[in-house]
């Protein structure tokens, strides 16, 4: 057998409340490592990149599991199943938008491993970092993606700051847009972010994709009833339908009154580290009719700002007719 | 580290094993139990040779830790056929030369299976859906559609 398939040692703790998840954690500081569904996890092991001497899994905290109605809007349960949550009615009838990304992640067997929690925090795809190298993200020097040679087809044309490695979450886009709010529990009690301030860049923290700190928990995450039934888009491009990550995707809510835009929220996914807010296309469509004039038109303003590397030059004209047409719909 | 004895119920059996905090399902089924019908392809949840059931949920066993199949109800490929009775998923992937190598074909299976159960009458769209977390290298999707077709018909006249 290679070695790929093998195993590290793990010392396995399975607690069943969350208060003794958060003790573990912070007990074991950087060297404990959450787990939810392990879809990520399990790779990061096996190829040696990362390393724990103490694996903290959730699966058995009944707390963390399911979805619940509230004042208009739902809470799921960051344990809560990728599959469920694409079945559930309550999620399909009111926030279309999230079902049907959650649909587009990975495979049928992720989707029934994976859950929400563990598709929001994981780890970026930049094969130079997953490989183990010491990069920026991984706390060396140099970015392997950014160079000459680099080969940065995926990576970020917004916000890189030393990494240009980009989200790999279909999820994260479709939270920001809802305007979704993370709960967290850590050692001092809860703490609740706006899905928006729970994904950071790298220049806010060069380490970490999220405002998770050390010893703390995502336990749910609430969305609120302002987007219930309202119309929305979703579309993922990548190389292949199934198992792989977005090259650029597009995740949009609108509302709308006798045709015309009266509120939008647009965030793609694979174009940055964060899903990234599009509030110059935002200001653009509302007040405007749902057509393919307003799509064009947001379309041509939704790559502003954007800077390329060597090989990903093609998600400019990507997001820009991604977004026109979610815009026209 | 530690050895930790895990019940299960394996293709309707209750079923011990021991195994490492570190060992996948899938090394547990192969290397504890001798079950090495499912396979391991790639080890990282893409190409789906190790699916199997865990309380009715298709999973990438190579992606689950044996002691995560605590309490459950665990079916592999070793469980489809009645006996030396064919299940009609198995019978009509011959039939239809559905595999070549072979690696794939349990994974397939099983995949299969778990959407026949649910949907006796699928359509081709929600078949290739339903395996799309299964890659083949040798044979063709079409060929495994078109058994899994024919299969759904063998089913539903039961």
């Amino acid at each position: 057998m290679s070695a790929h398939d093998v195993m590290p040692d793990i010392e396995l703790y399975q607690p069943i409340t969350v208060e003794d998840a958060v003790a573990l954690a912070e007990r074991h500081g950087e060297n404990g490592w959450l787990l939810a569904g392990g879809q990520d996890t399990y790779g990061w092991l096996k190829d040696r990149a990362k390393h724990t001497s103490a694996m903290i899994d959730l699966n058995a905290i009944d707390a963390l599991k399911g979805i619940r109605e509230l004042a208009g809007g739902i809470e799921i349960g960051a344990l809560t199943s990728l599959t469920e949550i694409q079945n559930n009615s309550s999620v399909v009838a009111k926030f279309g938008l999230l079902a049907e990304a959650v649909a587009h992640v990975a495979s049928p067997q992720i989707r029934n491993m994976g859950t929400l929690g563990g598709n929001l925090v994981q780890d970026t795809r930049c094969w130079y970092y997953r490989r183990g190298l010491s990069c920026y993200r991984a706390g060396g020097n140099t970015c392997y993606a950014n160079t000459p040679e680099g080969m940065n087809r995926e990576h970020a044309i917004f916000g890189a700051s030393r990494c240009v490695a980009v989200t790999p979450s279909d999820t994260a886009p479709a939270l920001v847009a809802l305007e979704a709010q993370m709960v967290i529990v850590g050692p001092d009690g809860e703490r609740i972010v706006a899905a928006e301030d729970f994904f950071v860049g790298p220049n806010v923290d060069i380490r970490s994709m999220t405002t998770l700190e050390t010893g703390e928990v995502l336990t749910a995450v609430r969305i609120p009833g302002k987007w219930a039934t309202s119309e929305y888009y979703f579309e993922k491009v990548a190389d292949r339908n199934v198992w792989d990550f977005a090259l650029v995707s597009v995740a949009a809510v609108m509302k709308l009154n006798g045709g015309n835009i009266t509120d939008a929220r647009f965030a793609c996914g694979g174009v940055a580290c964060v899903p990234q807010r599009l509030p110059a296309v935002e200001r653009a469509v509302i007040g405007k009719p749902r057509n393919d004039e307003t799509g064009l038109a947001a379309g041509a303003i939704a790559s502003n700002g954007a800077v390329t590397l060597n090989y990903n030059h093609f998600k400019v004209p990507l997001i820009e007719n991604l977004v026109r047409r979610a815009v026209r719909g | 580290m530690s050895a930790v004895l895990v019940t299960t119920t394996i293709n309707g059996d209750r079923t011990e094993f021991v195994c490492e905090t570190d060992e996948t399902l899938l090394d547990a089924l192969r290397n504890r139990l001798g079950l090495t019908g499912s396979k391991e392809g790639c080890g990282t949840g893409d190409c789906g040779a190790c699916s199997v059931t865990v309380d009715g949920r298709l999973v990438c066993s190579c992606l689950v830790l044996g002691v995560e199949a605590e309490g459950c109800e665990v079916n592999t490929i070793e469980g489809m056929a009645d006996g030396d009775v064919l299940h009609p998923l198995q019978a009509k992937f011959i039939e239809h030369a559905a595999l070549q190598c072979g690696i794939c074909t349990p994974g397939f299976l099983m995949a299969a299976k778990v959407l026949l159960d649910k949907n006796p009458n699928p359509s081709e769209v929600e078949i290739r859906f339903a395996l799309a977390g299964n890659l083949c290298r040798c044979t063709g999707y079409d060929k495994i559609v078109r058994a899994v077709k024919a299969a759904a018909k063998e089913v539903r006249k039961r």
